[in-house]
C-alpha cells in the first residue's frame, strides 16, 4: 500500500529535482533551431541553384549560416552559464563517454562549427569579401559542384545529429518519467526543422521560396502534432509513474501553457494561417513564422520544467 | 566480485538522525546540505495508521544512471565494491546526474561540483564501517558485501522480508530495508 503521507528531511536546494533552469531550455531551442537551419540549407545546397532557377536563394546563402553560428554560440553560452563548476569545462573535451548523450553533444557541437564556417567562407558577405582577399579566392570553390554537394551532405548530417541529440539528452535521464520516451528525439528534430523553416521563410527575399517554405513548414507542423499525440499516448498508456507524468500536461499545472501556447499558438494557429496563405486566400505575412518560433521556445521550456517535476513517486 | 550494500532494519530505526549528524561530521558537508536523511512514510487512515522510518542516502545502484549520463566520466563506479563516486576535479557541474537520480541523492556543492554519499569509502578501505552505520544507537544499520552469502547483510536479506526504494526505476538500488 502506498503511504498517504511522506516526509523527508532532505532539504538541500535541489532536493525537489529542479536542477535545470532557463539556460537548458534556451540551449535546447537554439540547438534545435540551428539544426533546422543546417538540414534545410544542406538540402538546398545539394539541390543547387538550378532547382530554384533564381540567384540569391536564401536557404543556400551564407546569411543563414551566420544566423546559425550566432544562434548556436548563444546556446553554448547559455549552457556554459548553467555549469556550476565552470573552470573545469575543458574536461568535456579530454574524453568521450559513449553512454552519455551530453558527451556526444559536446563533440557534435564541435562538428557543427566547421560546417557553418565553411558555409560562410564559401559565400562570404560582401563586406567581409572586400576586406579579406583570401576569402574571395576561397569563394571560387563554391562553384565546384562536388564541394557544394559535399558541404550540403555535411550540413545535413551535422544538423540531424544536433537536432536528435537535444531530445535524446532528456530521454536518457531515466529518473524523469515525462522524458522517458524515444519520441523526444524526433519531436525536437522536427520542431527544430520547423523553427528553422519559419526563420528562413521570414529571411527569404524570394516569393517562390517563401511559398515553398510555408508549404514545407505546414508539413513539419503536422508531423510535430502527430508526434506530440503519439508521445502523450505512449506515456498515458505506460506505467503509473509515466501516466502521472503525462498528467502534468493533461490536467496538471503545465496543461494550460502546453495546450494554449505550444499547441494552439505555436502549431495550430500558424498551420491554419499558412494553409490559407498557401491556398492564396490571405496575403503572406510574418505572423505565422513568428508564432512557430514562439511555440518552439515554449515547447522546450515546458518539457524541461515539467520533466523535472515528474518523478518516480513513493506516494 | 564485491558488491557493497546496506541493510537497514525499519523495526529498529527510531529516526533519531544520529546517522545524519555522523555523516555531516565525518564528511564535513556544507551548511544546508546532507548526504543522508530520514524519511517518514505514514500509511492508512486515522486511527488505523502505521509509520515507517527510513535512513536514506545514495543507493550506489548496480546500473547507476548518474554514471552513464556523466559527460566527463567524473561520476564513476569504484573498481572495488561497486561504490558510485565523483571525481570533483573532473566534474563540470552540468547537473545531468542530479536530474538523472530517482532518489534525489545528489546536490551541487557550493564549490560547484556534484556531491553525495560515498559509503565513507575512506573508512571502508581501512576496514571500518561507514560513519552512519558506526554510530547507530539501535544497531539498525548493517554494511557489507551483498555478493558474499556468508556476510551479515546477505544473511539478514535471506532471513527477513525486505524492500528497496523505487526498484521500478530500474537502477538496481543496493540499500535494503527490513520490513
Amino acid at each position: 500500500m502506498s503511504p498517504s503521507e511522506f516526509v523527508s528531511t532532505s532539504h538541500h536546494p535541489l532536493a525537489d529535482g529542479h536542477a535545470w533552469g532557463w539556460e537548458i531550455a534556451v540551449y535546447l531551442f537554439l540547438g534545435g533551431f540551428t539544426a533546422g537551419l543546417l538540414v534545410l540549407s544542406g538540402l538546398a545546397r545539394r539541390r543547387g541553384p538550378r532547382a530554384t532557377g533564381e540567384p540569391g536563394f536564401a536557404l543556400a546563402s551564407s546569411g543563414l549560416s551566420i544566423v546559425g553560428l550566432g544562434a548556436i554560440s548563444l546556446g553554448m553560452l547559455a549552457l556554459f552559464l548553467d555549469l556550476a563548476h565552470k573552470p573545469f569545462v575543458w574536461r568535456l573535451y579530454v574524453t568521450m563517454e559513449p553512454r552519455s548523450p551530453m558527451s556526444w553533444g559536446a563533440w557534435i557541437l564541435l562538428l557543427v562549427y566547421p560546417v557553418l564556417l565553411t558555409g560562410i567562407a564559401l559565400d562570404p558577405p560582401r563586406a567581409l569579401r572586400d576586406r579579406v582577399p583570401a576569402l574571395a579566392r576561397l569563394a571560387r570553390y563554391a562553384e565546384d559542384e562536388r564541394v557544394r554537394r559535399g558541404l550540403g551532405l555535411a550540413s545535413i548530417a551535422a544538423g540531424l545529429a544536433l537536432g536528435v541529440y537535444t531530445g535524446i539528452l532528456l530521454s536518457a535521464l531515466g529518473a524523469r518519467p515525462l522524458w522517458s520516451s524515444g519520441l523526444l528525439g524526433p519531436l525536437f528534430l522536427v520542431s527544430g526543422l520547423s523553427t528553422g523553416a519559419a526563420f528562413a521563410h521570414m529571411a527569404s527575399p524570394l516569393a517562390e521560396e517563401r511559398h515553398r517554405l510555408a508549404r514545407l513548414d505546414n508539413l513539419l507542423i503536422a508531423v510535430e502534432l502527430a508526434l506530440i499525440a503519439l508521445y502523450l499516448i505512449g506515456l498515458a498508456s505506460s506505467t503509473e509513474a509515466h501516466a502521472e507524468a503525462a498528467k502534468l500536461l493533461l490536467g496538471g499545472p503545465y496543461t494550460a501553457v502546453f495546450w494554449v501556447v505550444v499547441v494552439g499558438v505555436g502549431l495550430v494557429a500558424p498551420l491554419a494561417i499558412q494553409a490559407l496563405t498557401v491556398a492564396g486566400r490571405i496575403a503572406p505575412t510574418h505572423v505565422a513564422p513568428v508564432l512557430v518560433l514562439i511555440g518552439g521556445i515554449v515547447l522546450r521550456f515546458v518539457l524541461v520544467f515539467a520533466g523535472q517535476a515528474s518523478h518516480w513517486s513513493r506516494l | 566480485m564485491t558488491r557493497l550494500g546496506m541493510v537497514i532494519d525499519t523495526r529498529r530505526c527510531v529516526g533519531c538522525q544520529d546517522c545524519v549528524v555522523a555523516c555531516k561530521t565525518e564528511n564535513r558537508t556544507p551548511e544546508g546540505y546532507n548526504r543522508d536523511w530520514i524519511t517518514y512514510a505514514t500509511k492508512g487512515r486515522f486511527p488505523t495508521l502505521s509509520m515507517t522510518i527510513q535512513s536514506e542516502r545514495c543507493n550506489h545502484c548496480d546500473d547507476p544512471p548518474c554514471v552513464s549520463c556523466c559527460p566527463t566520466g567524473a561520476s564513476h563506479v569504484h573498481p572495488w565494491g561497486g561504490v558510485v563516486l565523483i571525481d570533483h576535479d573532473a566534474c563540470i557541474g552540468c547537473k545531468a546526474c542530479v536530474v538523472s537520480c530517482p532518489y534525489d541523492a545528489r546536490y551541487i556543492h557550493p564549490d560547484g561540483y556534484a556531491d553525495k554519499c560515498t559509503f565513507c569509502i575512506h573508512r571502508v578501505e581501512r576496514g571500518q564501517d561507514p560513519a552512519c552505520v558506526s554510530v547507530c544507537p539501535t544497531h539498525c544499520m548493517h554494511f557489507g558485501d551483498l555478493d558474499d552469502p556468508e556476510s551479515e547483510v546477505s544473511r539478514l536479506l535471506a532471513s527477513r522480508p525486505h524492500h528497496a526504494n523505487l526498484p521500478e526505476a530500474g537502477t538496481g538500488p543496493r540499500i535494503f530495508y527490513l520490513d
